[in-house]
């Protein structure tokens, strides 16, 4: 069976670094960025993105709406 | 295995979106608190708007408190209530438009305190409209000051020595209050700081307008909700706090249904 | 065929609100008008037009109530006495600032703090000068007869859409309770939705069908742009100010005395001019219609011709000041006045205007 596997895009922008989305993924890829945006807040990134399975738990929790989230089902392998 | 090699650009590339912001929350960026629980519940609410294709005919109504801009991100007509008394314009709205649906968007302090009245009586008539209550145990707004939930011993602004209840009263547990009026349909407590409480909320705030839409009556949906920046706390912080304080004293679920 | 009834003013008031196509009223009990909202109740508007008359549980909530339904593009009013108009003003404040549409009744009783069942005019200043928070003014038209009470309710909402601006009807207790002799006007259609939505679309929060979201609202955190919305909002009222300027004047033409009355204090001071001139006094009565805006050009013409001004009013001088400043100092301006719910009787008002000419003869020969 194939595993689902996911991708986020963050507004990095519209991110105030609350962190809340960090502590809130099961697979640990979301980090707050060491730079500032232009707000001056560290907004989140996918520090290990290939860990993603698109469970959509971090956009849920986001207060600003920051966060899409993908999934993709590789086809089986025929 | 091809999936390992996949890049995160192929996943957004070939993938489906399975999570994007509503069109119903407009771009301004929310003036709330970084890790404010208003932003989810803001998002809820308009969701469950969209999903039910109800945007066109919907009005909102804001309350005075930190929420008082909420017209500013939630796209639909929209009016702002002096403080407390939203359930009254919202009673004006529907008892105008009885086929439209109307929702308030208010605070611990709009709610519980001053609109207590406005609040009983919407309840008491069974007006058929939602009520989102967010119940964050402080005025946020005005630079946390104490709420009429605050909770014991709780420190404020107004009660910098912690809320003593000998002089200040017990915290006050409105949605169970108006639970026991007959005119209310539904009434249960919510929380917003993880994502199965996020779920829960949002099929909460679903029922409530689908009550609505069924001519149920008041459907009243408290969100606790945190306020990091009233309570000196990290948001992750608040939300742990929110976790282990307010939520013994305010238990999640329904009050009645 | 005409519809003439004996009604007392409160009833007429409320008959005439179902005839002018109201959509909603929303009230809250207390002498002396509860008689409007006990008819609308006995007479059931919601079936002879589908209007909607709710008791609300205070005055607060009941404005709250006309906010709502006004912001949604409805005819809405409310009434009530001036311990409950007081509770009211929060709401009559953002009702300015939001600029909506909608009639506020006042039946005054005499103050301050609950005074008295009795009829006053004691809330001039509160009606005219704004009375809550912020630059804002009501238009304000004073019945004086109970047919005036039925007719300035159409009036009231036309004025009020006109300006998208709140309207004030300040009645007294005797007005409101005396019966007299009404032409009741004819029915007014209430506007369908559509129509609403044709007429009022661009501002009212009727759904945002077709078009992008409205919002209702007084706030502004911007100090710029809320002092251009405070620009606007006086340039509205220098509009209403040029154009809409309503008054009376009863045997003002030949007059060398002006009396200056509103309401029950104008019945009265109509009295006081019959018995001057019987005995050869030449009254003349100049009746505001609207108390904002004031009849300033009339006054100020007026005291080309008369040697003095009284304003006789049933409360402490209020009014007189807006007559002092319209007659700008051309002519001396007394007041005679009753309090506490008292009424003065025309010979003890023209007993005053007896003095009054005596004394600024007297001071004309000095």
């Amino acid at each position: 069976m194939a595993k689902v596997i996911g991708a986020v895009v963050i507004d990095t922008e519209a991110c105030k670094g609350c962190d809340i989305c960090v502590h809130a993924c099961p697979t640990d890829v979301l980090k707050l960025n060491d730079q500032v945006n232009g707000k001056g807040y560290n907004p989140a990134y996918p520090a290990n993105h290939a860990a993603c399975t698109g469970c959509k738990i971090c956009a849920l929790v986001c207060p600003d709406m920051c966060i899409t989230v993908y999934q993709y089902k590789p086809d089986k392998v025929a | 295995m091809t999936t390992s090699v996949i890049t995160p650009e192929e996943i957004i590339k070939k993938g489906t979106v399975v999570f994007k912001k509503t069109e119903l929350m407009t771009n301004n960026t929310l003036s709330y608190c970084p890790g404010c629980g208003h932003g989810v519940a803001h998002r809820l609410v308009m969701e469950v708007i969209e999903e039910m294709g109800i945007g066109e005919e919907t009005i909102g109504v804001a309350p005075v408190g930190c929420s008082v801009l909420a017209y500013d991100f939630m796209n639909v007509d929209m009016q702002q209530a002096a403080h407390g008394r939203a359930p009254a314009v919202a009673t004006g709205i529907k008892r105008v438009y009885p086929e439209k649906y109307v929702f308030t968007y208010q605070g611990d302090g709009d709610l519980a305190a001053i609109g207590t009245s406005e609040t009983i009586h919407a309840c008491n008539r069974g007006e058929n409209i939602v009520i989102i209550f967010i119940n964050n145990g402080i005025y946020g707004m005005t630079g946390g000051q104490m709420a009429p939930t605050t909770l014991a011993g709780m420190k404020s602004s107004t009660s910098p020595y912690g809320r003593s209840i000998p002089t200040m009263g017990y915290p006050i547990k409105m949605t169970e209050l108006v639970a026991h009026l007959p005119g209310v349909a539904y009434a249960t407590r919510q929380a917003v700081h993880e994502a199965k409480y996020v779920r829960k909320a949002k099929k909460a705030i679903q029922k409530a307008f689908e009550n609505q839409r069924d001519l149920k009556g008041t459907s009243i949906v408290e969100i606790v909700s945190n306020c990091n920046s009233g309570w000196k706390m990290t948001p992750v912080d608040a939300n742990k706090w929110l976790e282990e304080n307010m939520l013994p004293y305010f238990p999640l679920g329904d009050i009645k249904k | 065929m005409e519809d003439v009834k004996l009604m007392k003013g409160n009833e007429a008031l409320a008959e005439a609100a179902i005839r002018a196509g109201a959509d909603a009223y929303f009230g809250y009990p207390i002498t002396p008008q509860s008689e409007v909202i006990e008819y609308l109740m006995l007479e059931r508007p919601e079936h002879r037009t589908g209007m909607v008359v709710l008791q609300a549980e205070s005055e607060l909530a009941a404005i709250n109530m006309v906010y709502g339904a006004a912001g949604a593009g409805k005819r809405a009013m409310t009434s009530s006495s001036s311990p409950g108009i007081s509770l009211k003003l929060e709401g009559i404040s953002y009702i300015a600032g939001s600029e909506l549409p909608c009639l506020i009744v006042n039946v005054q009783r005499g103050g301050p703090g609950l005074g008295t069942i009795q009829p006053a005019q004691a809330d001039y200043f509160q009606a005219v000068k704004g009375g809550g928070h912020g630059d804002y003014r009501l238009l304000v038209l004073a019945p004086s007869t109970v047919q005036e009470m039925a007719d300035f309710v159409s009036l009231g909402f036309d004025l009020a859409f006109k300006y998208r601006n709140p309207v004030m009807i300040l009645s007294d207790g005797a007005i409101g309770q005396m019966m007299e002799k009404v032409y009741l006007p004819d029915q007014i259609e209430r506007l369908t939705d559509e129509q609403i939505v044709e007429k009022y679309g661009s501002w009212a929060t009727t759904g945002k069908k077709n078009r992008e979201r409205n919002i209702i609202t007084s706030l502004d955190l911007k100090p710029e742009r809320h002092e251009k919305h405070n620009i606007h909002l006086q340039e509205k009222y220098k509009k209403i100010e040029e154009n809409e300027v309503r008054f009376e004047t009863i045997q003002c033409d030949d007059a060398d005395y002006i009396i200056v009355a509103f309401g029950s204090g104008a019945r009265i001071s109509q009295k006081v001019v019959e018995l001057g001139r019987k005995k050869g006094i030449k009254i003349g009565l100049l009746r505001p219609i609207t108390l904002w805006p004031f009849p300033k050009d009339i006054i100020n013409k007026l005291a080309d011709q008369a040697i003095g001004f009284m304003s006789v009013e049933m409360n402490a001088g209020q009014m007189i000041e807006d007559v002092e400043l319209s007659v700008k100092g051309k002519a001396p301006v007394s007041h005679y006045g009753r309090m506490g719910g008292m009424i003065p009787t025309p010979s003890e008002v023209l007993e005053a205007v007896e003095k009054d000419i005596a004394n600024i003869k007297k001071l004309q020969e000095v």
